[in-house]
């Protein structure tokens, strides 16, 4: 099985291992026949480029990791506490309308938002959010999988009668949520971290921001990159850099929650 | 389920009520208002999500909903066409009825293969050891964090002298001239097929892992005294049924996600592919609202999606749920 699994590994991670190589190679061993998947003579020179047309953007890249980061950290963290605070009632209790709500929310996940891309410009419009963070944050706090994952898990991992016996503690529902609901679902959390930083670190260009100074890392990334075949190697320098946050952020949360399950013991 | 007994509404039971209709509708009322207000505390947890929620997910898609009946083009006000859109889908557009097609096609195959291939994956790397675990995970997850790995494929199946594909198997003398794999009608939908595989250890995956994780060793070692006497009866008799939520959950994802199939397509086929060979309903609904701007129409095709997979949501639901049955 470890044989297996290393195999399968391995299959998995040769695209990856590609990319990293391509923005390793010297520019004489782009284009070369027949292609080589590693490089003979690996070099950083990729990344100096990317560095020194980074130094001479119009708005300074500080801006558009500030842009980035600040959408990123505020839409995950905001997301995370609402949607795992409309999780916690629809998945504990019910009350008029709450098998309802919850039906709603997941069957909306089943539309294709090919087509949203108008009414939400409408919407953005008429709420005079265009050409704000709030734009991409509100959308990003209010993301149906979130909570549809979220309470998923609370069905799974939150024991009624954890939540009974506080309750004849005397227990508010802040409590309840804050101290005994948050603390059993880390699992999800951890799931729901990687998932929203990982989208909301790649929002790339979109209609709703046209100012300079408001547009996002990897709109600007990109930007740079995409002039031809003369910058491939950069280009796959940019797919790297923008690789590297959520990949530090997935490794964090997954061996936090290893260890924090392995000393708990949920019962029933 | 605790049995409601105030006001006029015991759930559950039918009981013989003399009362006239109105004052039963009343009671009704009088009860569910009752309801609420005991329940205060939890709208209030409810409602920031449930006020963003409405705002920018239910007001986009009932908008939507309202354009599939008009002749909406961006350019003019719409006009209301009543059912038109839907009749011309199935009457008169033979393409849609080859996506229509193809996606069914598509969504079998992957729908399917690639939650099944994300389960048995999660439920491998949680009887490994710790360190080896999270090292796995992340490893195999990688590809789904970097996203838009399509032009690596594209690469490496490219019909020019850069596809690796091609170069290897010309060195090894398999083939002697280059195969156009991607513009090759018999090639291009096996190939497909084979990246969406390839990349659906994603959302599902990390929510199966999160959900073994969930699961006590407790409830293996009662099983055990109950007499479950192989790691086949203990999956479908206690892993399973424990992690139920996730495997609904996933399988949202996985309808989602094969009904979605089209950034794959256009990044490795092109919009359209050789001879519409595999095309698709993301790849029609993408050509008329980004292409040719008839929002009517594509938010018909968009609607008729949507109804699809709501039918099928639900026929799986209830096959998930007799797991462990």
């Amino acid at each position: 099985m470890i044989l297996f699994l290393t195999c399968f590994t391995l299959m998995m991670m040769l695209p990856l291992i590609y990319a990293v190589s391509m923005s390793l190679k010297p520019s004489s061993e782009l284009w070369k026949f027949p292609p080589r998947i590693l490089p003979v003579n690996p070099t950083f020179k990729n990344y100096r480029d990317l560095f020194t047309l980074m130094s001479d953007t119009w708005v300074p890249m500080v801006r558009y990791i500030f842009n980035t980061a600040f959408i990123t950290i505020v839409g995950t963290v905001g997301h995370i506490i609402i949607a795992s605070m409309a999780a916690y009632p629809l998945s504990k209790y019910k009350f008029p309308g709450s098998k309802g709500i919850f039906v709603i929310i997941r069957t909306s996940l089943m539309f294709s938002g090919a087509v949203l891309a108008i009414p939400n410009y409408l919407i953005m419009n008429s709420l005079h959010l265009i050409d704000s963070y709030a734009a991409l944050i509100l959308p990003a706090f209010s993301s149906t999988l979130g909570l549809y994952l979220m309470k998923q898990f609370m069905d799974q991992m939150v024991p009624m009668s954890l939540l009974e016996s506080a309750d004849l503690d005397g227990a508010s529902e802040w409590q309840k949520f804050s101290r005994i609901v948050m603390p059993l679902v880390k699992p999800a959390t951890a799931t729901l971290l990687i998932l929203e930083t990982q989208s909301l670190w790649q929002t790339g260009a979109t209609p709703y921001i046209y100012s300079e100074e408001k547009k996002t890392l990897s709109y600007a990334l990109s930007q740079l990159s995409t002039s031809g075949i003369a910058r491939a190697g950069v280009g796959a320098a940019v797919s790297i850099v923008m690789l590297i946050v959520p990949l530090v952020v997935f490794i964090i949360s997954q061996s936090n929650v290893i260890e924090t399950m392995s000393t708990s013991g949920i019962k029933e | 389920m605790a049995e409601k007994t105030k006001g006029g509404r015991p759930s559950g039971k039918i009981v013989y009520d003399n009362r006239p209709l109105k004052e039963r509708i009343r009671a009704d009322m009088k009860w569910t208002w009752r309801e609420i207000k005991r329940n205060r505390s939890k709208y209030l947890f409810i409602a920031p999500f449930c006020i963003l929620f409405f705002v920018f997910t239910v007001c986009p898609v009932l908008i939507s909903i309202f354009f599939s009946f008009t002749d909406f083009n961006m350019l003019e006000a719409p006009n209301f066409v009543g059912f038109h859109n839907y009749y011309r889908m199935f009457m008169q557009d033979d393409l849609f009825i080859k996506a229509l097609g193809n996606t069914i096609m598509f969504a079998m195959i992957t729908g399917p293969g690639g939650y099944i291939i994300s389960l048995v994956m999660a439920w491998f790397l949680n009887e490994l050891p710790r360190g080896l675990r999270v090292t796995l995970t992340v490893l195999l997850y990688a590809p789904s964090l970097a996203g838009g790995m399509t032009n690596i494929f594209k690469v490496f199946f490219n019909s020019d002298a850069q596809g690796y594909l091609n170069a290897w198997l010309l060195e090894w003398g398999v083939i002697t001239t280059r195969v156009k794999w991607l513009e090759n009608e018999n090639y291009v939908v096996p190939i497909i097929i084979g990246v969406v595989l390839w990349g659906s250890l994603g959302t599902s995956f990390l929510s199966f892992i999160g959900g073994l994780q969930g699961i006590g060793k407790e409830y293996y070692e009662a099983a055990a005294m109950d007499g479950i006497r192989n790691r086949w009866q203990e999956l479908w008799y206690v892993t399973l049924p424990l992690m139920k939520p996730q495997l609904l959950f996933g399988a949202v994802m996985s309808i989602t996600g094969a009904f979605n199939i089209g950034s794959v397509i256009s990044g490795l086929a092109g919009n359209p592919s050789v001879n519409y060979s595999a095309h698709t309903i993301m790849q029609h609904l993408e050509d008329y609202a980004t292409t040719r701007y008839e929002m009517g129409y594509s938010s018909a095709i968009a609607t008729l999606l949507f109804f699809l997979m709501l039918f099928l949501n639900q026929f799986i639901q209830k096959c998930i749920n007799k797991v462990g049955e």
